[in-house]
């Protein structure tokens, strides 16, 4: 079973001196792929600092970021930002679609961006839309949408062009309980399908649909839930 | 749990017998609470003895059937417009351990505390994988089972979201004057 996200000793401290702040203190983590991992935490305690860095939006102060098998920290800006297009997809509390452009004209921004050729990119944003189930919706824009209906458009964006690790920030925050579920069910549905999916959430319920459970305080790991893949189990050298 | 009504309700579907009443019970609870078919004769008897159900004679096959009586139909139907008394809380075992946790000295509250959420958390990890599982055939006892599931759901998350209430209220609680044995145990969960 091969890592696709690994943090090793991870720190991140903000500002200097007195007011140094820090978010994270020696955070190891690993995503493996067709695996979804949870990340519960107060708020406060570091979650949304482990997501942005496993993403290649932030940089830890000290330690090791590695995206299938890349050194994210080695990277120029242009290279980080290139493998930020191709292999890691964000869901975002708020969704982040732009609003002038329809459902299908925003899945396929990522890839037009990386240079596909604007038909090709509109194939795989169809594609992903079907995935998500709201393939009839493609040439609505955002504001006739749904928050849950957005939120799947948001998710066929993280995943249009087969990128094999999706961030989730508190995807389903403003999501009825059932929407919300129904979100969690596409998520796990894409790791089950060999991507890996770390989910930041504050909420019991939606991490229970990990296949592991971290718990962050004050920017350390206290705890781990639920079963180690079974390959894992199985090396008995494994440190 | 009240077995009495359990089965009362069930009859109310239509005369069944001893291992059927048991087979409709479990079906439509997924088995979360095992009822042994000895339970249910013994339960069957009394509910004779009251005047609540009567034999209704032997299916083709020699099962012997029972039915409802009169007052059997009217004790199903306060049954189902009573609502269940909360009056008295049931006996909590994880809440009294915490109570005594934070005020018996040298416990590690804190600990306990995660332990517990770490446990919880993998029973709440466990039944979201029964109800990824669980059949979308539209069938009545599966609606039943899933709504049971979701019931199991929402009160580890209950109970998740209290720990993470008493660890936040500990903290505080630390960093505050306190009496002595709570700021101990305060103490640890800060470590």
């Amino acid at each position: 079973m091969s890592a696709v996200l690994r943090l090793v000793d991870v720190h991140r401290v903000h500002g200097e001196g007195e007011a140094a702040v820090r978010a994270l203190r020696g955070v190891s983590f690993t995503a493996h792929a067709g695996e979804l991992v949870a990340v519960m935490g107060p708020s406060g305690s570091g979650k949304s600092t482990l997501l942005t860095i496993s993403g290649g939006l932030d940089q830890p102060t000290e330690g090791r970021v590695e995206v299938e098998g890349v050194d994210v920290v080695g990277l120029s800006q242009q290279q980080r930002a290139r493998m930020r297009r191709t292999s890691i997809g964000y869901v975002f509390q708020g969704f982040n679609l732009v609003p002038a452009l329809t459902a299908v004209e925003n899945v396929a921004l990522p890839r037009e961006l990386d240079g596909v050729r604007s038909g090709q990119a509109r194939r795989d944003a169809m594609r992903a839309l079907e995935e998500v189930g709201i393939p009839e919706l493609a040439d609505r824009f955002p504001d006739d949408m749904s928050g849950g209906q957005q939120q799947r458009v948001a998710i066929a964006r993280a995943v249009v062009g087969e990128r094999r690790l999706i961030l989730a920030d508190e995807p389903t925050g403003a999501l009825d309980t059932e929407t919300g579920e129904e979100i969690l069910r596409l998520l796990r549905a894409r790791c089950d399908a060999g991507a890996a999916g770390v989910l930041v959430t504050h909420e019991a319920r939606h991490a229970a649909w990990a296949d592991r459970v971290v718990f962050l305080r004050d920017g350390v790991v206290v705890d781990e839930s639920g079963s180690a893949p079974v390959e894992d189990l199985l090396q008995a050298s494994h440190p | 749990m009240s077995v009495k009504h359990a089965l009362l309700s069930l009859l109310e579907q239509e005369p069944m017998y001893g291992y059927q009443l048991r087979q409709e019970f479990e079906s439509r609870t997924g088995g979360t609470w095992p009822l042994n078919v000895g339970q249910v004769y013994t339960t069957l008897t009394r509910l004779e003895r009251d005047g609540l159900v009567e034999a209704a004679g032997e299916d083709e096959d020699g099962h012997e059937r029972w039915r409802l009586t009169e007052s059997g139909h009217e004790e199903v139907a306060t049954w189902f417009t009573t609502p269940v008394a909360r009056t008295q809380p049931p006996r909590d075992e994880l809440a009294i351990k915490l109570a005594l946790a934070v005020t018996v000295p040298g416990v590690d509250v804190g600990t306990l505390i995660q332990r517990q959420r770490s446990a919880s958390m993998t029973a709440l990890q466990d039944y979201t994988r029964l109800k990824r599982q669980a059949g979308a055939s539209g069938e009545a006892s599966d609606l039943a089972w899933g709504l049971v599931l979701d019931s199991l759901v929402f009160a580890a998350e209950a109970e998740i979201r209290w720990l993470d209430h008493c660890e936040a209220r500990l903290r505080r609680a630390a960093t505050q004057e306190v009496p002595a044995t709570a700021a101990a145990a305060a103490e640890q969960v800060t470590r």
